[in-house]
């Protein structure tokens, strides 16, 4: 029952990502080539409300769902992985114009194709986990 | 229904995903969809082969829950809240893909080219599909986020690493979008 919450959750996710197209290939397509602000809008909005959002969590000091502490880990320090491993990843996402949310949602609204995606996915997280020590991050 | 089954304002729904990487936040979770790929991994057992999936993956259970539920939001929201004027393309965009061969969308969230009932009988089309995926996937992991994991979670917290990350999305989408994408279509 406590996971239940969480299936709510996503399942707004998966209304909001499919009703504002954001898991269409077309809109990907359309945002790389500076062609609409709808993809750039949803983006910005998203985070200055989530901006907004998380200064006043840590000002007000709000405690999480069960009382504890709220605590949103900082990302690792870093180069060579964030920018390596953001083109590679902006390579696909602008190839079959869906990104791992997506591909998800898109695979449960029926699109069967997106079952190979999801293969294509899980093989190069493998990849990753396989040859991670020898990567420079 | 109709003000569900048009399409949402990019204000609404931007509002909207901010809010719920919040609630997530509230929850005592964060809002990053692709490190439950490394869960799906870990399921297999293949930890104790290699490290990296050798981790606590039933902590994050929660997660999976939430990919679950996002599975069934886009099955109601393709099956029962589209309208044929969904996907309304700058005709620009339109006439673009029409010369790369890309059916127009009247509607479709996905082009037939890639996804349509006959993706499985061309093995380029197999091909990219798993490529692109496996870039996703790879990328994903190796930057440590996706777009919900850096550009939504990330830069809401003011993370520098995350700012990294979603430039070099931009830069790996341009080149792929720009040069590599017309090749491949030929």
């Amino acid at each position: 029952m406590k996971l239940l919450k969480y299936v709510l959750v996503g399942f707004v996710f998966g209304i909001v990502l499919t009703k504002a197209e954001a898991v269409s290939w077309y809109r990907i397509y359309e945002m790389f080539h500076f062609q609409s602000f709808h993809m750039y809008g949803i983006i910005m909005t998203a985070i200055v409300t989530g901006v907004v959002g998380v200064y006043l969590i840590k000002k007000i000091n709000l405690k999480d769902i069960n009382g504890g502490a709220i605590y949103i880990m900082p990302k690792e320090k870093g180069n060579i992985r964030y920018w390596i491993g953001g083109i590679i990843f902006g390579l696909g996402w602008a190839m079959i114009g869906a990104c791992p949310g997506p591909i998800f949602i898109m695979l449960g609204a029926g699109f069967m194709a997106m079952g190979v995606v999801l293969i294509g996915a899980l093989f190069g997280t493998f990849l990753y986990g396989l040859i991670k020590n020898k990567l420079p991050h | 229904m109709e003000f569900l089954s048009q399409t949402w304002h990019w204000s609404i729904a931007g509002f909207l995903i901010g809010i719920i990487m919040l609630v997530l936040i509230y929850f005592g979770n964060h809002f990053g969809m692709s490190s439950n790929l490394r869960s799906l991994c870990s399921m297999t057992g293949i930890g104790k082969r290699i490290s990296f999936f050798d981790w606590d993956w039933k902590s994050q259970r929660w997660n999976l829950a939430v990919v679950f539920g996002a599975m069934i939001g886009g099955f109601v929201a393709i099956h029962f809240l589209s309208i044929p004027s969904n996907v309304e393309l700058n005709p620009k965009t339109i006439e673009e893909l029409n010369s790369l061969g890309i059916d127009a969308p009247n509607g479709k969230f996905l082009p037939d080219y890639f996804f349509g009932k006959d993706f499985y009988k061309s093995p380029k089309i197999l091909g990219m599909l798993f490529l692109g995926g496996l870039l996703v996937g790879f990328g994903s992991r190796y930057a440590g986020g996706c777009t919900s994991g850096h550009a939504i979670s990330g830069l809401s917290n003011l993370q520098l690493p995350s700012l990294k990350a979603v430039i070099g999305f931009f830069v790996g989408g341009l080149i792929m979008s720009y040069f590599l994408l017309p090749y491949l279509l030929k």
